[in-house]
């Protein structure tokens, strides 16, 4: 039986190559449709895992509250300015205090200062925090500790170095022990934090030439930097006074992420009175990322669909042209011996060997699509061994499906009828 | 001509009728024959005599609309259609006028044909191809296609077909009529020789010069048989 068929595949092929470019061209729908296919699994598994990375890095029990600078004022003209917004110590303590199920709050600042250490010169994003900072965001440590509640009691000048600002500042040595100039002020360096992943929403201050952070205790930030910080532009000054750029809040249970935001965004929206916060919920932005993948998915499927289907008439098509052109050939066959099987096997097969042929070519396309996907949209792609599988089983029940009809038709045909066809 | 070999074809009162629209077309109209092992018959006749239509019948390609049809003990009215073509595959060897050799394949290829669709093949099948191509004198073409032969060669491949399950019964239809006058001499000769093998030949043709081959020539009209007549040779 195996015998059979491979010679039947043998003579399918052979019978396909004498109609190279017919061939060619009916395996390209199939070829589109089982890319599209490919592609498609392979940008929202991407999607996915990237959410799923995202709500790691910010907790899947977190609420994050944010500072957000509202618009400027169309008549914004003077050369000088104090700006006030964001989140308060109010907003901070109020998280604590009135929500049982919230475990833990974090308070964060953002500083910008220019960062030293012998003739190098960055600008990182001074995170000025306290010690339950680290167990809310589960960051790891790459070496010694993080901050303390005793670094923030003692306003004490340590700091902990980012993974990018470890091996850009000190780059050939342990950085533990060193002390590095944050601003005006020394800082020795006590820990050091392994890498995490940049996180979509997560975009550097506007301006700022920021790469990597430094932690510093948040009591630290206050008596060295103050509250206002002063940014110089062309012709203009700017001072903006913020008290809290983040309050991570950390709540007992996934259950409870969902009234906490609400009620956080509640509690703010009467506190205060203009649009200077945001309210970002890690669990949301998987919810975001599926609707995201949902969508693709539909694109990508509906793509897939009509072109697959539209490669399958093609290619039925063109063997019901092929059935009519070989009609002497089926009438031979039949009288030497042929049964009616015989002939729709052989169709059947030539017909698979079409969509399975274009479907191999659409498994390489759809392999290198999400390369090229990764590279120019910069989305992250996964390709899973099952979808190839599945393409490629795809392409075979196409070929089946469309071909079952044209070898039919070739089978039904009287021999006496086929054999007189010039 | 010896009468105590066994019947191989048997026809009784066989008809064929084609409905043209409104009218019948009796293209046979009841033939009672019976052709015995190693007999060598040519049928003749006009154009529309029903020679073609018989042939096709005694080909197992065509059912008869009535009368019975019996092919080496099998009455081919018993028999469904898969049955009926296993019979063709093995019982009998087709030989048509444009040789109807399948043009993807080689000639190997296409020697071999009937014994892909046979339900037990015969498992020396192609050193039997070999041995009958190199008896037609084609054993240094079997890749070629049939495009790059000439009549008489693919002419001589299509009759390596015919043999290569070894049926008892062969049926030309018109086999030289696309031969030039030498190449018609060679594929008769051929035909002699299988005939001095013991194979029943049944041969359709228009030409006397090749109805002379035989040892009795057939004579239809309009359907029935009009005379059969002996060849003293």
């Amino acid at each position: 039986m195996s015998g059979i068929l491979a010679r039947t595949v043998q003579l399918g092929v052979k019978s396909l190559l004498l109609h190279k470019l017919r061939s060619l061209l009916t395996t390209l729908g199939v070829l589109f449709g089982v890319s599209s296919v490919i592609a498609m699994l392979a940008i929202g598994e991407g999607a996915s895992a990237e959410a799923q990375e995202q709500i790691k890095q910010l907790g899947s029990q977190n609420v994050i509250l944010r500072s957000v600078k509202p618009p400027d004022d169309a008549n914004s003209n003077q050369t000088t300015r104090l700006i006030v917004y964001g989140l308060t110590h109010n907003d901070f303590s109020r998280v604590t205090k009135t929500y049982p199920w919230v475990e833990n709050a974090v308070p964060v600042r953002i500083l910008q200062q220019e960062v030293r250490y012998d003739t190098k010169v960055m600008h990182p994003r001074i995170m000025a925090t306290e010690a339950n900072y680290q167990q809310a965001t589960g960051r790891m440590m790459h070496e010694g500790r993080f901050l303390t509640a005793a670094d923030d009691f003692n306003v004490s000048n340590v700091c902990v170095l980012g993974y990018e600002v470890a091996r850009e500042l000190l780059p050939l040595k342990s950085p533990l022990g060193q002390r590095v100039k944050i601003g005006t002020e020394y800082f020795t360096v006590v820990g050091t934090l392994l890498p995490r992943v940049p996180i979509g929403d997560d975009v550097p201050l506007p301006g700022a030439d920021v790469t990597g952070e430094i932690f510093i205790p948040l009591t630290t930030g206050a008596r060295w930097f103050g509250e206002m910080q002063v940014k110089q532009r062309a012709g203009s000054r700017e001072m903006e006074t913020v008290e809290l750029h983040e309050i991570i809040v950390h709540v007992d249970k996934a259950e409870n992420v969902e009234r906490t935001a609400a009620a956080c965004r509640e509690m703010l929206r009467r506190s205060h009175d203009q649009d200077d916060y945001e309210v970002v919920v890690p669990l949301e932005l998987l919810a975001r990322a599926e609707e995201t993948k949902r969508i693709f998915n539909i694109v990508l499927g509906s793509i897939a669909g009509i072109s697959l289907l539209v490669g399958g008439i093609g290619i039925m098509n063109v063997m019901l042209a092929t059935v009519t052109e070989r009609t002497r050939e089926i009438g031979i066959r039949r009288a030497l011996g042929a049964k009616q099987h015989h002939i729709v096997f052989q169709f059947l097969v030539e017909t698979v060997v079409l969509s399975v042929g274009g479907g191999l070519a659409g498994i390489v396309l759809g392999l290198a699509i999400p390369i090229g996907v990764e590279y120019f949209a910069d989305m992250r792609t996964i390709v899973q061994p099952s979808g190839p599988i599945l393409a490629f089983g795809i392409s075979v029940s196409i070929g089946l499906l469309f071909g079952l009809y044209p070898a039919w038709r070739a089978a039904q045909m009287d021999p006496v009828e086929a054999l007189r066809h010039e | 001509m010896d009468k105590s070999n066994p019947v191989v074809a048997d026809l009784d009162g066989i008809g064929r009728v084609y409905q043209m629209g409104t009218t019948e077309v009796r293209a046979l109209d009841g033939i009672d024959v019976s052709f015995r092992a190693g007999e060598y018959w040519a049928i003749m006749g006009s154009s529309g005599s029903g020679k073609s239509t018989l042939l096709n019948i005694l080909g197992c390609i065509d059912r008869p609309s009535f009368g019975n049809y019996v092919v080496n003990g099998y009455n081919v009215n018993d028999l469904n259609d898969d049955d009926l073509s296993q019979l063709r595959g093995r019982e009998l060897g087709f030989i048509f006028q444009s040789f109807n050799l399948i043009p993807q394949l080689s000639m190997l290829e296409n020697i071999l044909v009937p014994v892909f669709y046979q339900d037990n093949p015969r498992p020396d099948a192609e050193e039997r191809a070999y041995m009958l191509a190199d008896r037609l004198g084609l054993a240094d073409r079997m890749d070629h296609r049939p495009a790059e032969l000439s009549g008489g060669q693919q002419q001589r491949v299509a009759i390596a077909r015919a043999l290569i399950n070894d049926p008892p019964i062969l049926l030309a239809d018109e086999a030289t009529g696309n031969l030039d006058t030498q190449t018609t001499g060679e594929i008769l000769e051929l035909f002699d020789e299988l005939h001095e093998e013991g194979k029943t030949i049944l041969l359709v043709t228009h030409e006397k010069e090749v109805g002379s081959h035989a040892e009795r020539v057939m004579w239809l009209r309009d359907g029935l048989i009009d005379r059969v007549v002996e060849n003293r040779s």
